[in-house]
């Protein structure tokens, strides 16, 4: 396998504070190839977020604590010098945040502040820095670019804004790009443009992209690979395939269950998980799932003992679970017939049943469910 | 831009109407409401022991046994076109703007005042400058710094400079700078235009005095805002793009914190250039200040209505400055 993008290995981010340590991020690995999409899924509070603030070096001023390798391109960030990361950041590594509003300075306007991204790290006068800005605009889709770019961020719109941050982002054209919730403070209509943008420019520029979520329907569309995180750990990894097909961690059943679906008429409602994220100072032992866990009573107590190993379950699909394949499977399959007969019982005729499992079958959709 | 501009002017000049409303509510409405007549007013006018003749003639030659409303027109156009007072006997010009005579000096209002503004502008504008330098700048390092021994101790200061009034830290300055050790000696008001050094050398103890209090104040102003701002989302795409920290400080921070202390600040210049009360007297110059506190102490009505009308007149005034500077920083003002 090639050098890897970027190689995270055994990352811990913790925070002390007075009412003990938040273990925010615990041991947590992956790779990431040039030009892929790695999708990072979880609730809340699952380190995702922290985890690229971690890889971008934005966690100043705060007394973190980051210990593990981050390594981009072969260069180590953890412990690198501060000025030494500040160089990267932007021109080898850039983010895009969920709010695009509070995320531009109100004060300046959107041509200066994509321009002011591209002078740091450019040897370039202030007119091609201002050129290069309106080209980045024009590339993101803002139409009149040359006069949109003297507007101040409030006259843009929401999803305007997440453009112009995104040109901001890419105007040094980074190897990697991390999007952290990049369409969660936006209108649904807008959230499709976005990702398909996102999916258009990294075809474009060949960037690796992390894209952060809370919302397994947005990795759907773009990732290759997909992390699911639980209390700053890793629940699952896999290919997009893999696990939207075979899901092997009840978390990420779970989240599959309370997901929105609108390419199935699903009638039955929507699943939640039970519970809520567990604190970070105070991380369950054992499985950090369990007390949430439908399943955890069938592990004969490991559940609340051991922290379960990363076992591949299938070449490159990684679970960390004490359910043996077995009881996945069965546990699975379970769920999916009593999701199906749910379903049923909520339809009017039957038609519409038998329909919506043509339909599905036929979507070929990488979300279809399962053995469904 | 200019449509902002020319809109807030037409407020501004709402707002003067209505605070000469106001004012001539309180001088001359009031006391009818509270059952006197204009013969009694009148009275207050005349000094001790008045004769009958005497009020009364006082009482038309200031109008007041007119109706309200042109009483208030007569004391507009006062201001605005100057007045004759008409005595029967003789006719007196008092020119524009025109807040009437002073009991006891006799002499019109306004040209007392204006010979006690440069002494007002003077501690305003020095102080100002001491307090939003130092205030700002201790408020930025402590924001920077918080938690170190630098922001402890200045913050306990500035705590000390909110809670310690004028006439504690004027006094205790008098006493150890001007007579303990007289570095700055007899402390008159010298007007800039005759001796520049002696004006400051002999303002030097109110400017700091004065400065003290406020640049306490936008220490603690400036810190919060600081603060507040250094964790905003914007302040973190600005490193996240990479700039230097710097940058990110003052280019990105700065601007934004410093913003709404700009209208703090131009409320506060209006409020002392009507008069640093405490300060002019703890130090016995003779400003705006001074000038209220006598007239006060001498019940004297037209020199209390004028400083009125000129403090509010500076206040409003620094509020339109304000707010068309904030157009000029904040753009989100201007569309």
């Amino acid at each position: 396998m090639a050098e890897p993008l970027l190689d995270v290995r055994d990352l811990r981010v913790q925070f002390p504070t007075d009412d003990g340590l938040v273990k925010a991020v615990d041991g947590l690995s992956f790779r990431l190839e040039k030009g892929e999409t790695l999708g990072i899924v979880g609730e809340s509070g699952s380190g995702k977020s922290v985890t690229s603030l971690a890889i971008m070096g934005l966690h100043h001023g705060s007394n973190a604590q980051i210990t593990g390798h981050i390594e981009l391109d072969g260069e180590e960030l953890v412990g690198a010098p501060a000025g030494r990361v500040r160089e990267l950041r932007g021109s080898k590594m850039a983010m895009i945040f969920q709010d695009p509003l509070s995320s531009l300075h109100p004060y300046y306007t959107v041509g200066a502040q994509i321009a002011e991204a591209y002078l740091v790290h450019n040897h370039v006068g202030k007119k091609a820095a201002r050129q290069h800005a309106v080209d980045m605009l024009g590339r993101v889709g803002i139409p009149q670019p040359a006069a949109r770019a003297d507007d101040y961020p409030h006259q843009f719109s929401g999803g305007m804004r997440q453009r112009a941050m995104i040109a901001m982002a890419l105007s040094c054209d980074p190897e990697l790009l991390i999007a952290d919730e990049p369409t969660t403070a936006l209108d649904v209509t807008v959230q499709a443009q976005i990702l398909d943008l996102i999916w258009d420019l990294q075809q474009e520029y060949h960037s690796a992209v992390m894209i952060i979520t809370h919302d397994l329907g947005v990795v759907a569309e773009l990732s290759d690979d997909i992390l699911v995180m639980y209390a700053g750990r890793m629940a699952e990894y896999g290919r997009a395939e893999d696990i939207f097909d075979e899901p092997g961690h009840p978390y990420t059943w779970g989240l599959l269950a309370s997901m929105p679906r609108i390419d199935e008429a699903r009638l039955e409602r929507l699943v939640p998980i039970k519970g809520t994220p567990p604190s970070l100072i105070d991380v369950p032992s054992g499985c950090p799932f369990h007390p949430r866990c439908r399943y955890a009573d069938q592990t004969g107590g490991r559940s609340q003992d051991e922290v379960p190993a990363l076992r591949d379950v299938a070449p490159g699909h990684r679970v960390a679970c004490h359910l043996t394949a077995d009881q996945r499977r069965t546990m699975r399959a379970a769920l999916l017939s009593a999701d199906a007969s749910r379903a049923e019982a909520g339809t009017a005729d039957a038609g519409a049943a038998e329909a919506r499992a043509a339909e599905a079958g036929a979507a070929a959709s990488p979300i279809t469910g399962g053995d469904a | 831009m200019i449509t902002f501009i020319i809109r807030r002017l037409i407020a501004t000049v709402f707002l003067l109407i209505v605070v000469s409303m106001i004012t001539f509510a309180i001088f001359f409405l009031i006391p009818r409401l509270a059952g006197q007549n204009s013969y009694q007013l009148a009275t207050q006018y005349v000094g001790r022991n008045p004769s009958r003749v005497a009020v009364l003639q006082i009482e038309a030659k200031l109008g007041l046994d007119k109706p309200l409303y042109v009483q208030y027109g007569d004391f507009l156009k006062g201001i605005v076109l100057g007045v004759h007072y008409n005595a029967g006997t003789s006719v007196t010009y008092c020119p524009p703007p025109c807040f009437g005579y002073s009991f006891k000096s006799q002499q019109p209002v306004w040209p007392q005042m204006v010979s006690d503004l440069p002494v007002t502008i003077s501690l305003a504008i020095g102080a100002a400058v001491l307090w939003l330098v130092g205030g700002v700048a201790i408020g930025i390092v402590s924001a920077l710094r918080r938690g170190t021994l630098f922001d402890r101790f200045s913050m306990g200061i500035a705590l000390a400079g909110v809670s310690l009034p004028i006439f504690f830290t004027g006094l205790l300055s008098l006493a150890l700078f001007s007579y303990k050790w007289p570095i700055f000696p007899n402390i008159t008001f010298v007007p800039f235009t005759q001796n520049p050094l002696l004006w400051a050398r002999n303002l030097v103890l109110p400017w700091v005095c004065l400065a003290f209090l406020y640049a306490a104040l936008y220490a603690r102003l400036t810190r919060a805002g600081m603060l507040e701002t250094m964790s905003e989302d914007y302040i973190r795409t600005a490193r996240a793009k990479g700039l230097p920290e710097r940058t990110v400080i003052f280019k990105h921070g700065l601007r934004a914190a410093l913003t709404p202390i700009l209208t703090i600040f131009g409320m506060d210049l209006g409020l002392l250039l009507g008069g640093a009360i405490i300060t002019e007297y703890t130090f016995s110059l003779h400003g705006l200040g001074l000038f209220t506190i006598l007239a006060i102490q001498n019940q004297d009505l037209p020199e209390i209505l004028g400083v009125t009308m000129l403090a509010a007149f500076f206040i409003v005034i620094a509020n339109l400055v304000v707010d068309v500077l904030y157009a000029f920083v904040d753009p989100r003002v201007r569309h």
